[in-house]
């Protein structure tokens, strides 16, 4: 079967939206003659010419809040962030600009952008540029927070946050940019947003992750196979909005929960869920839930200590032990 | 000049003035809530500015926006009706008094984060460019927003893409408490884009016809494709920063001679008179048509009901 890497979906799904629209435009650092700090954007600027792949200064907060008056003007602006850890400089043009305008302006004003760039746990950077930021997207009405784990998925919920009118943080990661998947035939080309997808069936306990996370949930459930729990793991996909529905279906099937995320606990996505689980679906749980997520410190940098931080593979597996009682 | 163009001016002038001196009034009347910042004072500039862009020009300003937004050509009633939160307000009593759009007639708002407009008013002029329009994007700033980094991070990226975006910095002497003299190390703000290749210029933003001489230059400059200008209009707002301003940073002697001796609406009233363009009591009809049409905003506003709250959750997701 043919296989393709995120960077490659990723690539493709900007190339095609921009063949088919000529008011998509990408810009951000080293996008350009650089051909992308991640090689995201590799070819564009041949394809496309300077007008539309633009190379900006180093100049987040700027750049994001000159995105935005491209977007509500009448453009469709992809804004890459070479990482999210760098969107904080832009945060409030984000937050302020992006994500308010519409209901600010009494439905008179929307903004069609999209921002993306890699998210979450690097490798051996440190507190500043190793970090998750899809519980601070998430909590803002007015935005669509999007963190795909396949290459398939990566395409189809990019082309679809090109298209969407509000503006949409895209959360990619950049250990999972040449890693490769089969195709997906049965992929839509679109895919809709605030669908999550059942990534492995099972009866004894839910796991929900997304992004490079959802790696280590299957490995986990395959582990977990091994000792006789069957797991059922969730790639969210799509953080806001969240799919209640398919994460209360799964609880009500297994009475148990496991959630997986490298951000920090407090106030996060996996807090979000628990909430939910808890508020619709209490009766069902036959165990505690446990969040595994990011240790409560900055990101070090030695590598015992950095692996120490990020949810591994057998955090996941003792805690679906645990709530299995095994 | 003729005579009705003059007119027009000062028509236009004192429509802002009347309309914000009885927000004034209903801010105190508790009828307005929040932060409400008056354009008392400055309104040569956004008169002036509108006569010398062309229509499909647009403009984008901080949170200080009743003038803007009424210069622009939004009918006073739902501006009126937005300042005191009902439903037919311009915003549908979303956004209130510094979150104002008109996208009919091309006003992009109205933005509390000072200096955030910065930033989109060079976007909105990327989009004119990138789709060859030839129109301007007018972006306003105060003092006080001249300090914020994004401006400069602006500044740089419409100069490198030669965007046809005007800067006008209305200076109004106080960075809301804080004198230019205290918050600038130089007071010559029309400079600050000389590291970035922007030509500047410093305009009597208390003079409309200063205003729009130099607005029509700065336009003709940018439309040919030279890239941003930067215009300085000085000015003075005689109210408080807010309304919860009692102004302690400055006298009032201050206030009145500016006042008694520059305003911009006095000022075109001689000018009128001596041309023998107007008489007094053509004037005073003048002002009393421009109260009629603000008391029948405010009754207007006052019938209009609250937003309907099955509102509350729309408008949020396109």
């Amino acid at each position: 079967m043919a296989t393709i890497t995120v960077r490659e979906a990723l690539k493709d799904a900007i190339a095609e939206e921009m063949r088919a629209d000529k008011d998509v435009f990408i810009l951000g650092e080293e996008v350009a003659e650089y051909q992308g700090a991640y090689k995201v954007t590799q070819g564009l600027l041949q394809e496309f010419g300077d007008k539309r792949v633009i190379d900006t200064p180093i100049t987040e907060h700027g750049f994001a809040g000159l995105a935005i008056g491209a977007a509500i003007s009448g453009l469709k602006p992809i804004c890459e962030f070479m990482t999210f850890n760098f969107a904080m400089q832009a945060i409030d043009q984000i937050i302020n600009s992006a994500a308010k305008t519409y209901y600010m302006s009494g439905g008179q004003i929307n903004c069609p952008i999209v921002f993306r760039g890699p998210n979450g746990s690097a490798a051996r950077v440190g507190a500043q540029h190793s970090q998750c930021y899809a519980s601070w997207y998430s909590h803002i009405p007015g935005l669509k927070v999007i963190a795909p784990y396949t290459a398939s998925d990566a395409k189809g919920l990019l082309k679809t946050a090109i298209k969407d009118p509000n503006p949409v943080i895209f959360l990619e990661n950049e250990l999972m940019y040449g890693r490769s998947f089969e195709i997906d035939d049965e992929a839509e080309e679109y895919i809709p947003f605030g669908k999550a997808k059942i990534v492995r069936e099972g009866t004894d306990v839910t796991i929900t992750a997304f992004s490079i996370q959802v790696g280590n949930a299957l490995l986990a459930a395959e582990k977990l196979a091994e000792e006789g729990i069957s797991a059922e793991v969730i790639d969210l996909r799509s953080l806001r909005p969240l799919d209640e529905e398919t994460i209360l279906d799964s609880v009500k099937k297994t009475n148990r929960l496991v959630t997986v995320e490298e951000g920090w606990g407090f106030a996060s996505i996996s807090s979000s869920i628990v909430s939910l689980v808890v508020a619709k679906a209490f009766d069902y749980l036959d165990a505690e839930i446990i969040m595994i997520t990011g240790k409560d410190i900055p990101m070090p940098y030695a590598h015992n200590l950095e692996k120490l931080t990020v949810p591994q593979i057998d955090d996941i597996v003792g805690a679906c032990k645990k709530v299995c009682y095994r | 000049m003729n005579k009705k163009e003059l007119l027009t001016y000062y028509r236009e002038m004192l429509l802002i003035r009347r309309f914000e001196e009885k927000s004034g009034q209903l801010y105190g009347m508790g009828l307005i809530a929040g932060f409400c910042h008056l354009y008392i004072g400055q309104e040569a500039i956004v008169v002036g500015m509108k006569h010398a862009m062309r229509k499909s020009d647009s403009a984008v300003t901080s949170y200080r926006d009743h003038g803007h937004i009424l210069a622009g050509g939004m009918d006073p009633k739902y501006v009126m009706a937005e300042l005191m939160g009902r439903g037919t307000g311009c915003s549908k009593g979303k956004g209130g008094s510094m979150h104002m759009f008109d996208l009919k007639n091309n006003f992009w708002g109205g933005h509390g984060i000072v200096g955030a407009q910065v930033p989109i008013g060079t976007g909105i002029a990327f989009t004119n460019k990138y789709k060859e329009n030839g129109d301007v994007c007018v972006t306003y700033f105060g003092d006080g927003a001249v300090h914020q980094g994004q401006v400069y991070e602006s500044f740089n990226m419409a100069s490198l893409w030669k965007l046809p975006v005007l800067y006008i910095i209305e200076n109004n002497i106080y960075s809301m408490g804080t004198s230019v003299e205290r918050h600038s190390c130089r007071t010559d703000l029309y400079k600050f884009g000389e590291s970035f290749l922007i030509p500047g210029k410093r305009v009597d933003g208390m003079d409309i016809f200063a205003v729009k001489e130099a607005g029509e230059e700065a336009l003709k400059y940018i439309r040919s494709g030279k890239g941003p200008m930067i215009l300085e209009m000085v000015t003075y707002r005689y109210r408080g920063h807010s309304m919860s301003d009692p102004g302690n940073y400055r006298s009032k002697e201050e206030v009145n001679k500016m006042r008694d001796n520059h305003d911009p609406i006095e000022n075109l009233k001689e000018i009128l008179i001596k041309k023998k363009f107007a008489s007094e009591e053509d004037l005073k009809n003048i002002d009393k048509e421009i109260r009629a049409e603000v008391e029948e905003a405010v009754e207007f506003s006052k019938n209009s009901s609250e937003p309907d709250p099955k509102e509350l959750y729309t408008d949020i997701y396109k």
